[in-house]
């Protein structure tokens, strides 16, 4: 057991998944948009609107690439790094992200190459579909990712397989509706649409804001404001709230989050602030709303909401029981097993993964001493400090969008010409908003989950591969190395365009290309003379 | 109703699909990339070359995605212990392969020479290490991989990335990298012209030569030099995947037996070289679409060589041969196997088909004075 490999895993596969949603969100977003304003095009025949699919397109290229290329890890990494999660749960894992890569990144890869080279060699109708494709490919590919994401948060549909040793398929169907994977997909894309409703708007503030591209960016104002007031709305509504209900790491989850270290009785009151005390299990200078929690999760007046306590009393028991499981595994997988063998591991199977927690203290998990038990009660918990505040950083930027939509759509319907300078400098310095809170979102969905990988199954420990310390040093310096250097990059270029603007870039392509046609032209008559 | 015995054989033909087909689109990018300087002379001939697979690169590499989703939903236990294994190949893989989407996208967006010359070598290496690599990590399944399983089935790695580098795992890279860069080149005779369809005719003559005499290369030491494995025990083809319940003994010349067993198998060696005489001739005489076609069937051949000669194994065990991993033992469940199946047979027919509507909108040759009529172009 070697908890600094673990930690080096962690670590890299959160830089990686990290820094690969920095540029999820816009795609998802912003394929959208540019479908929308083609849409506008197609329908009206404005010369504009096609200007403004080619421009935030460009943009948008921009951002693909990286998002492309930082993808490609992802796809690769549960082999590389948690290869013992990929044996346990491949078997249901492994599907939805075959199916997609062949239902969602084929249609979306495939049309991309459409809709930046086919402009001239397909007709208008042809080429709208295509940019429609883009955005559905992406959409599709969120799903599907959710899919097996949620179940890694809330494991259905599977079995474990003694024979095989690991978690088999019973219902592909269970999985695909499972209730977790479908509010985080619809959370997540509805919060891909703000980033990409947050981008327009405040690159074309920073328009109105200079006096240029006047037409242009009140056009893409007006869109974005609306688009994103939708999206915001829908992602506040449609919030992860539900999920928690279902399955204990939602559960432990939501106590961390709301730092629930005791069982209050119902409804139980939201923790507006406070300092979370892991040590004490208090709330230090808490804020409380009487009755909110309650209702929030439970939607109810009578229900509780278990405590962090309670959880870990919880956990006591299902590790105790798991470890009766794994005292008859050897002889279950011989087939040796009698029959009261036999029936002790039935009744206790569905514990195994919990007693996998004393890994880390004990050297055979089936003779624990009684403080390895604690110390494996203690672990069963995530840290409430980063889950209390990233949650809240998620909800604050959330709101901040809320009035920042809100406000632009009153203005862009209410008086469509001029807008205040100081909306238009709170749209633009509003930009960083999303990408805060999908960073921070994501990080209470994965953090919140340790110490599982797979919740109640595999701990993250089991999970990982039996890499050397060095290998994982050379990969995480050699990873958070390019992708710097990639950031840097893809940050100059998209800057640099979208401060030039769609006339300036136009103007000065054209320069371009006269000077390399007359260098041509130099070149050929040189040849010929 | 189709078998457990059956959905195996159609998962190991499948995979073979989806490598060969990697190979064959994702291939010919690679190998634009890796030619880049050398067939780009100037600025606006490797503009030309990258444009030439500007609208196809990405969808190309699906492939690759696609094969590493489809590994892990189908083979789960290869997708975990060669990943794992090849460690620090694969992810030297993954830095190479960073480098193409941002490479092809930004590389002409900004005109000053130095930035556009750090991204030649990028795309050069974007496309040569692949390559390469895949090459050898190939030729290191042939000899067998280092590692074992503990009794939990955690598979545990016991070599080390130099170790992969043996002479014969180093001319299946060599093999590997031939014909990509020969895949490259036929491509560009069939989308270019002048000068640089001129240039990638002669460089395809030579690569297809070079292929096909590497190739028959490590045929005779794989022959010769080559230890094979064979399963001694009884093989139940139904059984539930665990790939601890056979033994295995390392024999010499073994990987030749399946061709003594099924004479047919012979077509696939057959077709890596012809494929590979045929496309160098046809470069020869200009046609270049029927270049393009020996070029993937020689691509077809010599994967499936590799495929043929190791069946019914996957990634034979050096350290432990009974912990090998055959398309026997190392398979999703019954169910996963025909979910995923299904799945393939609605949306495979559907992605050829408008990855051909793709190729055929973006049909034609692109000349240099393409290069300044639209700004959305690389």
């Amino acid at each position: 057991m070697n908890e600094t490999l673990v930690e080096l895993s962690r670590l890299q596969f959160a830089m990686t998944a990290m820094f690969h949603f920095i540029f999820v969100p816009l795609t998802l977003g912003l394929s959208f948009l540019l479908a929308i304003m083609e849409s506008v095009y197609v329908m009206t025949g404005k010369e504009i609107y096609k200007q403004m699919t080619k421009f935030w397109g460009k943009l948008f290229g921009i951002n693909f690439a990286i998002g492309v290329a930082t993808g490609l890890t992802m796809e690769f990494q549960f082999g590389m790094n948690w290869s013992y999660y990929s044996h346990y749960v491949g078997d249901i894992f492994g599907a939805p992200l075959a199916v997609e890569a062949l239902m969602a990144f084929f249609l979306e890869s495939t049309f991309v190459g459409l809709f930046f080279f086919g402009w001239d060699k397909m007709s208008k109708r042809k080429h709208l579909a295509t940019t429609w494709l883009v955005a559905i490919g992406s959409n599709l590919s969120a799903l599907w990712i959710l899919i097996a994401n949620g179940w890694m948060q809330y494991p259905v549909g599977a079995e474990f397989n003694v024979e095989s040793m690991r978690m088999e398929m019973l219902s592909f169907s269970e999985m695909i509706f499972n209730p977790v994977a479908q509010v985080k997909f619809v959370h997540t894309v509805s919060a891909g649409y703000v980033t990409g409703a947050m981008f327009v708007l405040a690159i074309s503030s920073y328009y109105l804001l200079n006096h240029k591209e006047i037409a242009f960016a009140r056009r893409s104002f007006a869109i974005a404001a609306s688009f994103g007031l939708a999206s915001v709305l829908s992602v506040i509504v449609l919030g992860d709230e539900s999920g928690y209900e279902l399955g204990d790491v939602q559960q432990v989850k939501l106590a961390a989050v709301e730092a629930e270290y005791e069982t209050h009785p119902a409804p139980a009151p939201f923790t507006l602030f406070g300092i979370p005390n892991d040590e004490t299990q208090e709330v230090d200078y808490a804020v409380r709303i009487p009755y909110l929690m309650g209702i929030i999760a439970t939607r109810s007046l009578d229900e509780e909401v278990m405590g962090l306590k309670d959880h870990e009393k919880r956990h006591r028991e299902r590790i105790i029981s798991g470890i009766e499981a794994h005292k008859v595994l050897d002889v279950v997988r011989d087939g040796t097993a009698t029959d009261a063998q036999q029936a002790q591991f039935d009744a206790h199977k569905a514990d195994m993964g919990y007693a996998l927690l004393l890994e880390p203290f004990v050297e055979d998990i089936t003779k624990p001493t009684p403080e390895a038990i604690e110390k494996a009660v203690d672990y069963s918990i995530p840290a409430v400090a980063p889950l209390f505040w990233s949650f809240r950083i998620m909800v604050a930027s959330g709101f901040a969008m809320l009035l920042i939509f809100g406000l632009s759509f009153y203005y862009s319907t209410k008086h469509q010409i001029t807008k205040p300078r100081w909306l238009l400098k709170i749209a633009l310095w509003g930009l960083p908003l999303p990408w805060i809170a999908s960073e921070a979102g994501w990080f209470v969905a994965e953090y919140g989950r340790q110490p599982w990988s797979i919740a109640e199954i595999l701990p993250v420990h089991t999970a990982v591969s039996n890499l050397t310390e060095s290998d994982v040093i050379f990969t995480l310096v050699a990873y958070t190395s390019f992708y710097t250097v990639m950031f840097i990059v893809a940050f100059y270029l998209m800057q640099k365009f979208a401060r030039k603007g769609p006339t300036q870039l136009a103007k000065e392509q054209e320069e371009i290309a006269e000077r390399e046609r007359v260098l041509m032209r130099l070149d050929s008559e040189g040849e010929n003379s | 109703m189709i078998d457990y015995e059956s959905l195996r054989i159609i998962w190991w033909v499948l995979i073979g699909v989806l490598l060969i087909g990697f190979a064959v689109t994702d291939g010919f990018d690679l190998g634009v990339g890796a030619l880049l300087t050398l067939v780009g002379r100037t600025d606006q001939e490797r503009r030309v070359m990258i444009n030439t697979i500007g609208p196809h690169w990405d969808g190309n590499q699906v492939w690759f995605v696609t094969a590493g989703g489809a590994l892990f939903a189908a083979w789960p236990l290869i997708y975990a212990a060669a990943f794992s294994g090849f460690y620090v190949a694969l992810a030297l893989t993954l830095i190479a392969l960073w480098m193409r989407p941002l490479g092809f996208d930004y590389r002409s967006k900004l005109t000053n020479p130095t930035w556009r010359k750090s991204w030649d070598w990028a795309l050069f290496a974007g496309g040569l290490v692949p390559a390469l690599i895949f090459g050898v990590a190939f030729g290191n399944l042939l000899l067998g991989v280092p590692f074992e399983y503990d009794n939990m089935l955690k598979p545990t790695y016991s070599g080390s990335f130099w170790g992969l580098l043996t002479p014969f795992a180093i001319l299946c890279g060599l093999v590997s990298v031939a014909m990509i860069l020969n895949h490259g080149s036929v491509w560009l005779q069939l989308k270019t012209d002048g000068k640089l369809q001129n240039r990638s005719r002669s460089v395809s003559v030579v690569l297809s030569i070079a292929t096909a005499v590497l190739f028959a290369l490590a045929g005779v030491y794989l022959a010769l030099g080559v230890d094979g494995y064979v399963i001694t025990s009884a093989i139940d083809t139904y059984a539930t995947s665990n790939p601890m319940k056979k033994e295995v003994i390392v024999e010499s010349g073994a990987w030749l037996q399946n061709y003594a067993k099924y004479p047919w198998m012979i077509i696939a060696p057959v077709l890596g070289i012809a494929g590979a005489l045929a496309c160098a001739a046809l470069s020869k005489v200009n046609r270049s679409g029927f270049a393009f076609v020996a070029s993937a069937l020689s691509i077809a051949g010599i994967i499936l060589t590799a495929g043929f000669s190791m069946f019914p194994f996957l990634m034979p065990s050096s350290t432990v041969p009974a912990a090998s991993l055959t398309m026997w033992d190392a398979t999703s469940s019954y169910l996963t196997l025909k979910i995923m199946f299904g799945v393939a047979c609605v949306l495979v027919p559907v992605i050829l088909a408008y990855t051909t509507y793709c190729f055929y909108v973006m049909r034609g040759r692109i000349k240099e004075a393409d290069l300044n009529q639209s700004h959305t172009i690389y």
